[in-house]
């Protein structure tokens, strides 16, 4: 939280801060009709597992509401700007470790996690971080698969020890 | 058996070799992740409970609490060092504590935090032994609807009390409450918002969820920003050792400290971040020496540092007791307790009566550890700080992974390949920790809301079964009544202080984590 959080330069109305309205209230909704369309146990009970999400999907689209007139009057705080190849970099490295994991294994597909991470933070000699993080997280695989018995994806690399 | 025979029994447990060993690693770790910015024991606690799962139930909760004292032994250090504070209740000892460092009077900063953490620690641990008991006797004559109305009174602490925003709260707060909605409902068995997709049909994993908000989110939100990445590390110079006139201004700073912080942490009003802030308000206005704060006055160091750890130890008093989280460290420990099959609450000190002391005992060992840990070993924990950001955040983001796979190893199948479910989930939840981050939304409120929301809902609905179907049982005891009442004070009073310009306070009170 910073310190420093002034009155922000009237910027009326903030786009994105109306989006996020938008999509809370989309999200509201979609949980209203999931709940309406959900066949269900002829319940009894006054209560049943119905009403909570009901609530939840009513007390959302009320908070869009509010939020839409908070981002209409530019109530939102300031944002710095950002850089976004180094968030591309991060996300990057996640998604193809997502696609990866199952198929080549825990130790190669972190490794290229690390690398790719690191290089968002401007490491850029990947002929050092690559490595690194191909044996780091082989030794994590180790500790944590063979040692506390933690279920991890094995690939080529795993299965020889 | 009375207090004292109950914490003795539970010395004898906190003394078994196994139960030392947990504390030590809880405290190790604990202090690790207080140093190292961007992570904090709520993260550390969240990653570890896939590992521990197969473990001692008892010793991995020793484990949990070691972390999260170690943790607030350990932020100070990266906060007068660093500038940055290691975590979020730390965040005043950086006013005054690097400045002192920057005069090379960051040895006596160092001391009189971890001194005043020791104190505090040992006060406030014993404070917990000696209220919990009558604490259980009371809740134990809570039924749902007056348990309903106490998880609405943390509902509303956590989201809306503190903080810049009443709206950015409460959003927060009913996003973590539509999450925890998906799955099997545990009444029923009826299967909510998962979208025919059986991974989803256990509910989101409380894991991979704090892991993705505060691992993931914190790490794009500082790799995007600009500004993040300049930080200069002071050198410790001079002595360790407290002056005559350290001590004689200490002593007292710490015992207000620690007065503040055990009620701040044991009332669900808010976490250690609030309670140092309002210990350095305090500090500010009994110190005979006003004029040297802003410039390095160590009582603005020693009072906020106690204050943190006491209200850590708090915490413990409406987690234990009641079963009520009040951050989300809080939160995820409950989960760990949920894991092993037990449910702190009254009849938890019934039930599992060696259990609970014994974790009570082991805080006053791992107290001591942390004592040892953070003063004569403080070099080591200085050299934590000189590893690189990128190794450090890539690294980071390799135990995320590790502890999210841990929690479900679950196959997700896209275009024929085979897939980590679980990690693809991951990465929705990072992102969406980073448009919280972007926006100026908490994060805990958001945690605290998947654990704490599927148990509200229970209590709900079997006050209104009992009731059968009438809401008026919600509010016919005057216990139910007093704690809504304080639930929409919670609300409400912040927003006349926001209206009338008072909010700037509110905010600084704020933390993001833990």
């Amino acid at each position: 939280m910073s310190l420093e959080a002034e009155q922000p330069v009237a910027r009326r109305p903030d786009r994105a801060a109306l989006l996020i309205a938008l999509v809370l209230a989309v999200v509201g909704l979609a949980i209203g009709w999931s709940t309406l369309q959900a066949g269900g146990v002829a319940a009894y009970t006054p209560v049943g597992p119905k009403t909570v999400p009901f609530i939840v999907a009513a007390c959302l689209i009320g908070l869009a509401l509010w939020t839409a007139v908070e981002a209409w009057r530019g109530n939102f705080p300031e944002r710095e700007e950002q850089q976004t190849a180094p968030i591309l970099w991060v996300v990057g490295g996640l998604i193809v470790q997502m696609l990866t994991i199952k198929t080549i294994g825990f130790s190669l597909a972190t490794g290229l996690l690390f690398a790719a991470t690191a290089f968002a933070f401007n490491e850029r000699r990947l002929w050092l971080t690559l490595p690194f993080g191909i044996v780091f997280s082989f030794a994590v695989w180790f500790i944590f698969a063979r040692g506390l018995q933690l279920s991890l994806p094995a690939g080529w690399l795993e299965r020889l020890v | 058996m009375n207090t004292f025979e109950l914490l003795g029994a539970g010395l004898l447990t906190a003394f078994q070799w196994g139960n030392l060993l947990y504390a030590l690693i809880g405290v190790t770790l604990g202090t690790a992740v207080g140093v190292l910015p961007g992570i904090g024991p709520a993260l550390t606690v969240a990653l570890l409970l896939p590992v521990t799962y197969r473990l001692d139930p008892a010793g991995s909760l020793i484990m949990f609490a070691g972390i999260y004292y170690g943790g607030m032994y350990g932020g100070s250090t990266t906060s007068i060092l660093l500038n940055t504070p290691g975590e979020s209740a730390s965040i005043v000892t950086a006013l005054e504590g690097n400045k002192m460092a920057r005069k090379g009077r960051g040895g006596p900063a160092l001391a009189t935090a971890a001194i005043g953490s020791f104190i505090a620690g040992l006060v406030a641990t014993l404070g917990l032994a000696f209220i919990a008991p009558s604490v259980v006797k009371f809740a134990l004559s809570f039924g749902p609807s007056e348990y309903f109305a106490l998880m609405l009174l943390a509902f509303m602490t956590v989201s809306a009390a503190f903080g810049e925003s009443t709206l950015r709260g409460l959003t927060a707060l009913f996003i973590g409450l539509a999450l925890g909605l998906i799955g099997i409902d545990q009444l029923t068995g009826q299967t909510r918002l998962a979208m025919n997709t059986p991974n989803l049909f256990d509910g989101i994993s409380v894991t991979t969820l704090a892991v993705a908000l505060f691992a993931i989110g914190e790490t794009i939100a500082v790799v995007a920003s600009r500004t993040a990445m300049d930080d200069r590390i002071q050198a410790v110079k001079g002595s360790v050792w407290m002056s005559r006139e350290d001590w004689a201004r200490s002593w007292k700073s710490w015992l207000r400290g620690t007065a503040i912080g055990f009620p701040i942490g044991a009332m669900p009003a808010g976490g250690a971040d609030v309670a140092s802030f309002l210990s350095y308000s305090a500090e500010k206005q009994f110190s005979k020496h006003p004029e040297e704060f802003g410039q390095g006055a160590i009582e603005g160091v020693a009072g906020p540092e106690a204050a943190n750890n006491a209200s850590a130890a708090g915490t413990l008093v409406p987690l234990l007791t009641l079963g009520l989280p009040t951050t989300a460290t809080a939160a995820i420990m409950l989960a760990g307790f949920q894991q092993f099959g037990l449910q702190p609450g009254p009849l938890l000190f019934v039930t599992n009566a060696p259990l609970v002391w014994g974790l009570i005992a082991s805080l006053l060992v791992a107290n001591l550890m942390l004592l040892v840990l953070n003063l004569p070993l403080i070099g080591l924990w200085v050299r934590l700080l000189m590893i690189p950001r990128p190794w450090l955040y890539a690294g980071i983001l390799i135990f995320a992974t590790l502890g999210t796979i841990g929690a479900s190893a679950s196959t997700f199948v896209v275009f024929g390949i085979p897939t980590s479910f679980e990690l693809g989930l991951l990465l929705l939840f990072g992102l969406l920790g980073y448009l919280l981050r972007r926006f100026g939304y908490p994060i805990a409120p958001v945690v605290v809301g998947l654990i704490l929301g599927p148990m509200a809902e229970r209590s709900l609905r079997q006050a209104l079964q009992i009731g059968q179907g009438d809401p008026t049982v919600l509010v016919d005891s005057w216990i139910s009544v007093t704690l809504i009442g304080l639930a929409i004070a919670a609300v409400v009073v912040p927003m006349i202080l926001r209206a009338r310009g008072k909010g700037k306070m509110l905010a600084a009170m704020a933390g993001d984590e833990d």
